[in-house]
């Protein structure tokens, strides 16, 4: 057995009576980098409070480093690491006062969390905002504080919920770069997103929720090549037309979807389809693209990730 | 764990306070000055010219002091238990991420009653300096008086963060204090013995933590018999201490455990 760091069986989270999340069942290994791709409401973020021991598990079976999050909550959350989708810095502190609290409450000493400190500001570039007071800063810095502050008692497991939700590209692709050298260091890396290319870029492997279940699961690679064809033709066309021509360009390709503003044919061979949509019609724009895990979503739920 | 991690929570509380503690050791200096001015000479001047016969020979400053350092400790907790509970639960979500470390809802809990009455102490300390100042009493008599300003202080921490914690809407505090803590301060027999209130509502100021502490205080610095046996005094308001938390766990866990 290789060795399983979190696995759930028929994992269920209840608000009331409501479901969030609906008996799933999926296992984390060590060192493997592992996502939880969905969109909002999916139940991502009440299954990462459930591995953080933090909610309480409604019924079946979690177990977080071999341990019981019902028994053992405070041990558990000793070794993780955790970004909270929602910023929850102190903001009127300095960076450097943010991480010397929270290694505190992690019992460390506090030579061993300055040291920690130097080291993880470092590790975000972010020496230089050290003594700055966290309002000051963008909302990229505060999120690679907030990347160092979940690291400073050393995780064996590290859960991001939304690492880059809400930050623009650049911000988005200095934290990629953060996440992945993490990743290369051996760290366990468990990541929610609603971004297909985070969980592309991040994922050695996911699952894909929806309204609560576990609707596929495996490699982006293998989830692309399994759930949808290799090519991808996007045809916008001018208003109202793309209804009168929806009938028409289904036998373009293997499938096709129509969207609110633009259709999409799935397909082997994109230039052929490029080469039959110009026969035949007058889109405004045509786009050949190589489909993604957004494609996979559509295709398993029949909605976008990102609305 | 080698400490206790409410001490982590009280550490933590510290190192916010760090921030700020110039001002507010400042205005925890200037507002018993002030009031003892305005009040206990400014005012006293005019009730000392006919005082109850019971209280032959006090000054009014002497009377008013001792009861508003309980009434300071009193308001001090209270505001702890609103501002500090929102702020961590609502406004600043920084009690969620400490719940994300080793720390428990019990432990969030009691660093913060910890810290609260870290609060109460400091301005409780600082108003006995004050009345020291005014020579109302000499300084270890009024530094004795802390010791029901504290129990007061906690008291009212604990119950009212349970009470934040149970209606979780900032909308709430403001009508709390209202219609709560300022009916409290100005009709617990900090300004005038509870026996001039009519007599319906002499049960109500018997029944508030704010008047066992002011009784105790005020027999501590004017030595007086106090109205009601200390032990009785003290004991309830360790109980309500003990309320407070405990009706505090079970929210607390509901608002960041869900
Ligand atoms: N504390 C809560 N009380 C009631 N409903 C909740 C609570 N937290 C989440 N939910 C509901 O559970 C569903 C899943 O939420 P969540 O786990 O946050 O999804 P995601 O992180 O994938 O966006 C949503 O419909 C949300 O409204
Ligand atoms: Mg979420």
């Amino acid at each position: 057995m290789s060795d399983v760091l979190i696995r759930a069986q028929s994992l269920v989270k209840k608000f009331d009576d409501f479901v969030a999340v609906d008996s799933i069942d999926f296992e984390v290994s060590q060192g493997e980098s592992f996502g939880f791709l969905g969109p909002n409401g999916a139940g991502k973020t009440s299954t990462m409070r459930m591995i953080e021991a933090v909610s309480p598990v409604t019924s079946g079976s979690l177990s977080v480093l071999g341990l019981d999050p019902a028994d053992e909550g405070p041990r558990i959350r000793s070794r993780l690491g955790v970004v909270p989708q929602e910023n929850n810095l102190d903001e009127e502190l300095t960076v450097y006062d943010n991480l010397m609290m929270y290694g505190r409450y992690f019992d460390l000493d506090r030579d061993v969390i300055r040291e920690r400190i130097d080291e993880l500001l470092d590790f975000v570039q972010l020496e230089d905002k050290r003594d700055s007071k966290v309002s000051a800063l963008s909302g990229g810095m505060k999120r690679r504080v907030i990347i160092a502050r979940g690291l400073i008692n050393e995780p064996e497991v590290y859960i991001l919920d939304e690492p880059t939700t809400g930050l623009d590209p650049q911000a988005r692709h200095v934290l990629w770069d953060r996440l992945y050298r993490l990743k290369q260091r051996g760290v366990t890396l468990i990541i929610t997103t609603h971004y297909m290319d985070e969980a592309e870029q991040l994922c050695d492997r996911l699952v894909v929720m929806d309204k609560g279940k576990i609707v596929a699961e495996g490699s982006p690679r293998y989830l692309i090549e399994t759930y949808t064809p290799r090519d991808v033709v996007e045809l916008r066309f001018p208003v109202g037309v793309l209804e009168q021509v929806a009938s028409s360009i289904e036998d373009l390709g293997d499938r096709t979807e129509i969207l609110a503003d633009r259709a999409l044919v799935y397909t082997d061979d994109a230039e052929k389809t490029v080469a039959m949509v110009a026969d035949r019609h007058e889109p405004e724009t045509v786009l050949a693209r190589r489909s993604t895990l957004e494609d996979v979503f559509l295709r398993l739920t029949g909605r976008s990730l990102v609305e | 764990m080698a400490t206790p991690l409410a001490l982590r929570v009280f550490e933590a509380e510290a190192r916010v306070y760090k921030r700020t503690w110039r001002g507010s050791v400042f205005s925890s200096f200037l507002n018993p000055v002030l009031y003892l001015l305005a009040m206990g000479v400014g005012l006293g001047t005019l009730v000392d010219a006919n005082l109850p016969p019971e209280l032959e020979g006090v000054s009014y400053l002497s009377f008013l002091a001792p009861g508003l350092l309980v009434a300071t400790a009193m308001q001090t907790g209270a505001g702890e238990g609103a501002w500090k509970v929102m702020g961590g639960i609502k406004w600043l979500q920084t009690w969620k991420a400490r719940l994300a470390t080793p720390i428990g809802t019990k432990s969030l809990l009691g660093g913060h009653l910890l810290w609260s009455g870290a609060r109460v102490l400091m301005v409780s300390v600082i108003f006995a300096i004050v009345i020291a100042i005014f020579r109302v009493s000499p300084l270890w008599q009024s530094l004795l008086a802390v010791f029901p300003a504290l129990l007061v202080g906690m008291a009212m921490a604990s119950l009212t963060t349970a009470f934040t914690l149970h209606t979780r809407t900032e909308a709430a505090l403001p009508m709390y204090f209202r219609f709560v803590v300022i009916p409290m301060f100005l009709f617990s027999g900090v300004f005038f013995p509870i026996e001039q209130l009519p007599n319906w509502l002499q049960p109500v100021a018997l029944v508030t933590p704010l008047y066992h502490g002011v009784e105790m205080a005020r027999a501590i610095v004017l030595g007086l018999e106090p109205a009601v046996a200390p032990w009785v005094s003290i004991l309830y308001l360790t109980a309500l201490t003990v309320l407070g938390a405990a009706l505090s766990i079970r929210p607390l866990r509901s608002e960041l455990k869900p």
